[in-house]
């Protein structure tokens, strides 16, 4: 009996291995490989044609005194002044049609057609819309009486110029987590809060931002692990960089020096300070996440 | 006496109560309708755009309406570059790595979920990691492997990798497995199924509401990618759609043919934008559950 059921237990053993087994090999190959591959790469001088040099932390010693490493970092950062943008916009967007007002689910459809639209349009989509004289942005502003910049060509503006379309592109995204978050929140804690005669900014300040703060936390987590990783748009609407370099991303650097310059080992040195950037960002947000969520107690 | 007249009086501050949340719902009504046309705007310019004539994108002050409204820039696309091919070749890489990849992920999500062997939450932990690898740190050594066995300037880089499956709907099924209960999967045992016999009858169509959702939103983005395209593309004629109207705008953009690009670009949203209008409810509400639970 005893033997019996080993031999099932045996069987029902490989079969679970054989059936997580492509996800599992594939994360060997596609992950786990490079990764490897890529960390080893970084000290060397690879130029994927030469034979490869181990050369210590002469790629990373370069990266400290390269000044378009640092402007695209940067820049990077400086586009991510987007995210607390977005999450405020579209909270008060979240609360707005929790309401129950009419036409929720329309707006809710509208709102999110940007997100579902692909970056490589959008982007032609708002080069377009951002030029200088023909531009719908200016065309905008001019019934305000402001004249508007040429944004993407100059240095000043096209940083400005991409948040603008990354929370427009974004926005019903987000706000579609929080109205999730917001319908979750069980309707007796505002009757009660209400009974209290805690006012509306009362029960927003205690109530529905301490309910929403894991979505918060989330997207917080999630955005900022994508903004790290910003691309599409850079290339297609400023193919060089931007004037003075000032868009440039540090992927779309790692992807010129790559294979632009076939600076193999140098982009990988890149690549690892990035991956450890996200890294390192995301450990401390979950540690600060844990801290905090024993206040609520 | 006094208690009808506290009745009226609660009366009196309810409807005013009422009131003021009327007047607040209308305020909130407006400002909600002018964010939305802010949201479609940019997309509609780009419609009106593309049925314009060359020189009608420069009139000042610009035209919402052209005048007059021509089509014939929707012919012309498909002869001034690759769109046709655009299509086909993102529809193959598309389709055939969620198709494969929705049987080897839901297949990996049944076993983490229902069956008992050594190491599993390890193993399932190990994958979960694997999404915090940002793209950028994998792509040059898989591109040196992809270009050492001559794979450059096909589709196969886009497509292998898919098919071995997604984390992302291996984690979203194996939550949605949880619900299932395990006396089901036991009962068939007993009757003598085989485990992919469980899996293929019992298990599938049951998550079938899961795999339709994340198979939507994987399969746009595929549709959507770029960078992974960018770096192993190079031929006119194979690039996906996103890198062909990205070279629209590169090379027409020059010869200021705005309405091409235009219109080249409205082709390339209008598949998802279809998709998304059939589907949105089930995208909204599985897009919705991924934060809740994330």
């Amino acid at each position: 009996m005893k033997a019996e059921k080993s031999k099932l237990y045996r069987k029902e053993g490989l079969y679970g291995y054989l059936f997580i087994a492509a996800p599992v090999i594939g994360f060997l190959i596609f992950s786990m490989i490079p990764v490897a591959y890529s960390s080893y790469a970084a000290f060397t001088d690879w130029d994927g044609l030469s034979q490869m040099n181990f050369i210590g932390l002469e790629n990373f010693k370069a990266l400290l005194h390269d000044e378009y490493f640092h402007k695209a970092m940067f820049n990077t950062i400086f586009l991510m002044i987007g995210i607390p943008i977005g999450i405020i916009l579209s909270l008060l967007l979240a609360m707005g049609l929790n309401r129950g007002i009419w036409a929720t689910s329309t707006f809710r459809v509208i709102y999110y057609i940007p997100v579902i639209s692909s970056i490589a349009a959008i982007a032609i989509l708002w080069q377009w819309a951002f030029n200088g004289d023909y531009g719908l942005i200016n065309q905008f502003l001019g019934y305000f009486g402001i004249e508007g910049p040429n944004w993407l060509s100059d240095k000043d503006t096209v940083k400005p110029g991409l948040i603008l379309m990354t929370v427009w592109k974004g926005l019903g995204y987000t706000m579609l987590l929080y109205l999730a978050a917001i319908q979750s929140v069980p309707k007796t804690y505002y009757e009660a809060a209400k009974l209290d005669g805690a006012n509306a900014f009362q029960i927003f300040r205690h109530i529905t931002l301490p309910m929403v703060k894991p979505v918060t936390f989330f997207i917080v987590v999630t955005s900022i692990i994508g903004g790290a990783q910003v691309f599409t748009e850079i290339n297609i609407m400023t193919p060089t960089g931007g004037p003075e370099y000032s868009s440039a991303t540090v992927v779309f650097y790692i992807w010129e020096k790559a294979f632009g310059n076939f600076q193999l080992g140098y982009a990988s040195a890149m690549a690892m300070v990035l991956g450890i950037f996200i890294f390192v960002v995301t450990l401390i947000q979950f540690k600060i996440n844990e801290k905090t969520s024993y206040d609520m107690d | 006496m006094e208690a009808t007249f506290a009745k009226n009086k609660e009366k009196v501050k309810h409807t005013s109560e009422r009131k003021t949340k009327r007047i607040a719902d209308i305020v909130i009504f407006a400002l909600l309708s002018v964010g939305a046309f802010i949201m479609v705007a940019p997309l509609l310019w780009m419609v009106t755009t593309s049925l314009k004539e060359r020189e009608d994108v420069f009139a000042i002050p610009p035209t919402w309406i052209p005048d007059p409204i021509q089509f014939t820039k929707y012919f012309e696309i498909w002869e001034k570059g690759p769109l046709l091919s655009g299509i086909t070749n993102s529809l193959t890489v598309a389709l055939s790595v969620t198709i494969i990849g929705t049987f080897t992920s839901s297949l990996a999500a049944f076993a983490f979920s229902k069956l008992r062997f050594k190491w599993k939450n390890q193993l399932f932990l190990l994958l979960l990691a694997s999404m915090m690898i940002p793209y950028p740190v994998v792509m040059i050594p898989q591109f040196i492997i992809f270009s050492n066995i001559g794979w450059v300037d096909t589709l196969l880089p886009l497509i292998v990798p898919g098919l071995f499956g997604n984390v992302i709907m291996i984690f979203f099924i194996r939550q949605y497995l949880t619900s299932i209960p395990n006396a089901i999967i036991e009962a068939a045992k007993i009757d003598g199924c085989s485990y992919f016999q469980i899996y293929y009858r019992i298990v599938l169509p049951l998550i079938k509401p899961a795999i339709a959702a994340q198979f939507i939103l994987w399969f746009m983005a595929i549709w959507n990618d770029y960078l992974a395209p960018i770096l192993y593309l190079n031929s006119p004629e194979r690039q996906t759609l996103q890198l062909v109207i990205a070279n629209f705008n590169a090379s027409y953009a020059i010869q200021s043919d705005y309405p091409l690009i235009m219109a080249a670009s409205v082709v390339a949203l209008l598949p998802m934008l279809i998709v998304f209008i059939i589907f949105q409810k089930q995208i909204i509400e599985s897009v919705a559950i991924s934060g809740v639970k994330g």
